[in-house]
């Protein structure tokens, strides 16, 4: 094809090349369209799943709490598959992959107002999991560093499902005071809502919010000063 | 607890009461308001300000100290939120440092070599020592409250931007009252008072900014 220069797509040149060359021609062409297509559609993929959810975390900051809970029900699988590979690499036991993403969903959480809504959420979600996983990894007593690009790469593709249950936080939830504590409880095992969990306990709804507030931050401080035995 | 019923209980939580960057703002509001009401309220800005203004010292000192706490104010803001690139922030600290150097230069150049020691040494370095990091330590407190909301990834490095900021603010409201205008009592005093307040941040933020 030495006379050709330009790439052709079939258009008004392409009855001057003889036919075999114009079907190598249009081969290479269309195989050229078809790996740009699929680049672009997976990369469309990963964008469109970004917007999504950026769009659940904007309603969630705004107090939809359907919205933020697909929000954590969509990203709670990349995080188990980021932790469970940290783990593996360095030597952590099993059991602690689902210790490290509670920890890391407490951190997301807590932090959610550092993002600013107008930039997309991956970069900023890749830097806090990063952190919270290397101080997380460290603190059961393992050297780590993590390059930011894994996480990337990770929250991009892959896509792991459902580990053991934990028993780390329930420690820590122990260790919270009342009606804090009895707030966590009824929330989160019996699935009460604020309305339901405020009457219960003869609570106004803005104190039970509040109080909840305070022992999801009480609970991200307990899991900073845990001072591990293998730690 | 199993994660799902953990991700029920953040649900809960949903709504954003504090956002990093409005928090960070009024803080900032804040410390800025203290240390100059602090200023104000004690030894005031010097007598002959409206003078003074108009001569390339003064407005050379005035000048430096408001770029560098511009600059590092920039800094602290950007290092407390994660996924933030923070290479320009921290490049365009050169700025400050740069005019720095000019102004030491063009002093050289202009004063007598014998007069270099004296107008180093000015009147008042010792009060300069100790009323700068006075001064920073309400936007020092402001900045390291807001940057704790955030998320760092270095909280060394967080606190130490934090009193650096702090620092080039206390030295921005210093500039009104200070008498000494040279920029080699600058360059020396006014230094070594923002870095004192820079080490504070940095010992302070690494135990207090962690999250």
């Amino acid at each position: 094809m030495t006379d050709v220069t330009t790439p052709h797509r079939g258009g008004a040149f392409s009855c001057l090349l003889p036919d075999d060359r114009l079907i190598s021609h249009l081969n290479s062409g269309a195989a050229e369209l078809t790996t740009a297509r699929i680049g672009g559609w997976r990369r469309m993929d990963h964008s469109a799943r970004e917007e999504e959810w950026a769009a659940w975390m904007r309603a969630a900051m705004a107090g939809d709490t359907l919205a933020y809970h697909r929000f954590l029900k969509a990203v709670t699988p990349y995080l188990r598959s980021i932790a469970r590979r940290r783990c593996d690499q360095f030597g952590a036991p099993a059991s602690d992959v689902e210790d490290v993403v509670q920890e890391v969903l407490l951190a997301v959480h807590l932090k959610r107002g550092t993002w600013d809504m107008s930039r997309p959420v991956g970069p900023w979600l890749s830097a806090i999991v990063r952190n919270k996983l290397v101080d997380s990894l460290r603190r059961r007593g393992r050297q780590v560093s993590v390059r930011i690009e894994d996480v990337m790469e990770t929250l991009e593709a892959t896509r792991q499902d459902e580990g053991a249950d934990q028993v780390d936080v329930d420690r820590m939830v122990d260790s919270l005071r009342d009606p804090q504590r009895e707030i966590v409880r009824s929330i989160s095992l019996g699935g009460a809502g604020i309305r339901e969990t405020a009457e219960r306990l003869q609570m106004t709804e803005g104190a039970v919010r509040v109080a909840l507030h305070r022992a999801l931050k009480g609970l991200a401080a307990l899991y900073r000063s845990d001072r591990r035995a293998n730690g | 607890m199993q994660t799902d019923d953990l991700i029920t209980l953040l649900a809960r939580d949903a709504r954003v009461r504090v956002r990093f960057g409005p928090l960070f703002l009024s803080a900032l509001a804040i410390g800025v308001v203290l240390s100059a009401g602090l200023l104000l309220s004690t030894y005031g800005v010097r007598d002959n300000m409206s003078e003074a203004i108009g001569t390339p010292r003064v407005a050379f000192k005035l000048g430096l100290t408001l770029l560098l706490a511009t600059t590092a104010t920039r800094l602290a803001f950007r290092i407390g939120k994660p996924g933030v690139s923070l290479r320009s922030a921290s490049m365009s600290l050169i700025l400050p440092l740069v005019l720095l150097l000019a102004g030491i230069a063009t002093e050289l150049f202009v004063l007598p070599r014998e007069a270099w020691g004296a107008s180093m040494k000015g009147l008042h370095w010792s009060f300069c020592l100790v009323f700068v990091p006075t001064l920073s330590i309400a936007p020092l407190a402001a900045l390291l409250y807001s940057v704790r909301q955030g998320a760092p990834e270095h909280p060394g490095m967080a606190g130490a931007a934090a009193g650096l900021a702090a620092g080039g603010i206390a030295a921005a409201i210093y500039a009104w009252h200070c008498p000494d205008d040279s920029p080699l009592f600058v360059a020396t005093w006014y230094t070594i008072a923002i870095a004192i307040v820079t080490a504070a941040g940095f010992l302070i933020g690494r135990r207090f900014l962690r999250w």
